[in-house]
């Protein structure tokens, strides 16, 4: 592959992405691209945002070996990039500590942020305790009901969190919501967004704070091996962790990259999360991409075990690198992503996130069909322990049956 | 000319502002549409606004919001609004204005939106999500089925900005007069003057205000200082409550200032 430099001056990859924004949010999403692109080339910034990277959120995290996982898939050598080892147990901090830090640059002492299952908003909060800014957080009420305790988290950070009991009350409402809320109070607020989605130039900027995962990983595997990996496996939501670690291999087109999606109930079902697989593309939230849609351009709910992946969009990079084949987009069924998350704890003592058991089932897949001369990184882009509630309800659910 | 060139002008030439209502089709069912555009007609309606339903509508506040899932739940579509706008065109003098989000219109495929607006007779749309950087996408196709993209300015929007975007359009101007969304407010920004008075300073078309306008006095205190008027959530809500005297009501505060003003 040639030099590869998306997106354009306009925020496109290739027809994907843009700024579909109301005209009151031009200003906002101007203004950040032109401190975002001063700032990213700053000394002062770099230098801060390496050292709460160190020191604060705990990098580097480790790339570790998984003997056992490898021996049980009995092919390829497995390795685990483990962000689930960063402060707040998730990739998500790697881009918060990134935006606010450009907030407080800007003069923006309020920050508003989007949440799903309550990942990006703790790592939010978090933040915003640290770098002592007022934060707002809109949750769906489904979700606020289905994760009580990532609300308590976040109001004991200090942040204020606003039910919204709009369309499907889960997390596409939630960012419906805080972009109102952003159109609202422009001039003071900031809009910190979890992903590489919304209007550029959030999914570049998004995609650059989290490519130190994968600028680790090619430096660490390269240190252990002399060569680089065969194949980088990362589950993808909006993406944001799976284009943190593809971008820095994109060039290396040894590199086979995989992107899996939840297939929720099965991919054939409506209860699914498989934007890329599934989807056809379409404007939502400032973008255009794959979204899951009726004919009529309404958009759907979509659904996963893991309330990570549970959103009927995806990053427009992604859907970029689909349609240009360097990506290959696979997914996993929440049966099959619950196997795995009990699977890596029994063998690794690792507790996965569930949204990370995604990508840990198709590397077990995956690594049975390659041989052991050739290895595998598995993006673990979380821990489990938020889920470990479901799961339990899941298996005791089960059971019964 | 456009239709709507033609009657604002005409309007405005006799020394009238223009009343803009936008109602949400589908709001009601389909079979109501008629009746509600031939009211607003009845009533001194400049052009009227026909919002169609999206999912996830972001430039909208709570009452067009809960419009739109009434709508959506009555099956409306894109398309079935169309056909019904075909049917019943001919009853319907003054300029009709489609506004949507760009997903439906992508789903539905962008020429068969334009040839089929062109047939039944739309005379131009509002699309919320699709800023000049983005509108090649869809702005030629309409110029060259002589629809108007009605293109929005906002309080936020710089001198610079305003000019080029309002050279871009012929149809009217829409300066959206909150920082916000659409909703009901109690009272407006106070740069909101200068604001519209540089916009109608810079602009060659037709300077209609928008976003947050509900009472009587607003619409007068704003026509004072552009052209004219939309009115949005409240007619929503008007047409829903059916409290169709205070829709007239509303209407008329319009009139009034006109008197006024050639008094």
């Amino acid at each position: 592959m040639t030099t590869y430099t998306l997106p354009d001056e306009r925020g496109h990859f290739g027809v994907y992405g843009g700024k579909f924004v109301p005209e009151t949010l031009i200003q906002a999403i101007t203004e950040l691209e032109e401190a975002y692109l001063k700032f990213r080339e700053d000394k002062d910034f770099l230098e801060d945002l390496r050292n709460l990277s160190t020191d604060y959120v705990g990098r580097e995290t480790p790339l570790y070996f998984a003997e056992n996982m490898t021996n049980y898939a009995n092919g390829a050598q497995i390795y685990l990039k483990r962000e689930d080892l960063n402060h707040t147990g998730a990739h998500k901090i790697n881009n918060t500590i990134g935006q606010a830090l450009l907030a407080i640059r800007m003069g923006k002492r309020k920050i508003v942020a989007e949440t799903g299952a309550g990942q990006h908003g703790v790592a939010t909060a978090t933040v915003c305790a640290l770098l002592n800014l007022e934060c707002v957080i809109f949750m769906g009420a489904e979700d606020i009901r289905r994760q009580e305790l990532n609300v308590f988290r976040m109001e004991l950070l200090g942040a204020k969190v606003v039910s919204v009991e709009a369309g499907s009350e889960t997390l596409k409402d939630a960012v419906n919501e805080a972009l109102r809320y952003w159109v609202a109070n422009v001039e003071d607020t900031h809009y910190l967004l979890g992903s590489v989605m919304g209007p550029h130039p959030f999914p570049m900027m998004v995609r650059d704070f989290q490519s130190v995962i994968g600028k680790e990983t090619k430096r660490q595997f390269l240190k252990k091996n002399n060569k680089l990996p065969d194949a980088v496996i990362a589950c993808i939501g909006g993406g944001s962790n799976a284009m943190g670690m593809f971008f820095p291999f994109i060039e290396d087109e040894t590199v086979q990259l995989y992107g899996v999606e939840a297939a929720g109930h099965g991919l054939n079902t409506e209860k699914q999360a498989a934007s890329l697989t599934k989807g056809v593309p379409g404007i939502l939230h400032g973008a255009l991409m794959y979204l899951l849609q009726d004919e009529h351009g309404q958009i759907q709910e979509a659904h996963s075990i893991s309330a990570g992946l549970d959103y009927p969009g995806v990053g427009p990079e992604h859907c970029f690198l689909k349609d240009i084949g360097r990506v290959k987009y696979e997914s996993i069924t929440d049966v099959e992503a619950l196997e795995a998350f009990q699977l890596l704890a029994k063998l690794e003592g690792i507790i996965p996130a569930l949204e990370s058991a995604h990508a840990v089932a198709f590397a077990l897949k995956q690594a049975a069909t390659m041989n052991s001369d050739e290895s595998l990184v598995i993006c673990l882009s979380g821990r489990g322990d938020k889920d470990v509630h479901t799961v339990r309800e899941r298996l005791k659910g089960s059971e019964k049956k | 000319m456009n239709r709507i060139q033609k009657q604002f002008s005409e309007r405005l030439n006799r020394g009238e502002k223009l009343f803009v209502p936008y109602i949400m089709a589908g709001d009601g069912g389909l079979g109501v549409l008629e009746e509600r555009l031939t009211f607003l007609e009845q009533n001194g309606a400049a052009a009227i606004e026909i919002g169609i339903p999206f999912s996830d509508p972001v430039a909208d506040g709570p009452t067009i919001q809960k419009a739109g899932i009434r709508s959506l739940k009555e099956g409306t579509t894109l398309k079935s609004t169309l056909i019904k706008i075909g049917e019943i065109r001919s009853s319907i003098n003054v300029p009709l204005v489609i506004m949507t989000y760009m997903n439906p219109i992508l789903a539905y495929g962008i020429d068969q939106f334009v040839v089929n607006m062109e047939k039944v007779g739309v005379d131009g749309c509002i699309i919320p999500d699709l800023p000049i950087e983005e509108e090649d996408i869809l702005a030629t196709k309409l110029e060259e089925a002589g629809i108007e993209l009605i293109r929005l300015v906002t309080l936020v929007t710089p001198k610079e900005r305003v000019e080029k975007i309002a050279k871009k359009g012929q149809g009217f101007l829409y300066t959206v007069t909150i920082k916000g969304i659409t909703g009901i407010r109690n009272e407006f920004d106070k740069s909101l003057v200068n604001f519209l008075e540089m916009v109608k300073e810079v602009s060659n078309i037709p300077v209609v205000a928008g976003f947050g306008v509900s009472t009587a006095e607003q619409v007068k205190e704003l026509s004072l200082n552009c052209d004219g008027v939309v009115v949005g959530s409240r007619i929503v809500d008007l047409f829903y409550e059916n409290k169709l005297d205070e829709i007239a009501e509303l209407m008329k505060a319009i009139l009034i200032e006109e008197k006024v003003f050639r008094g």
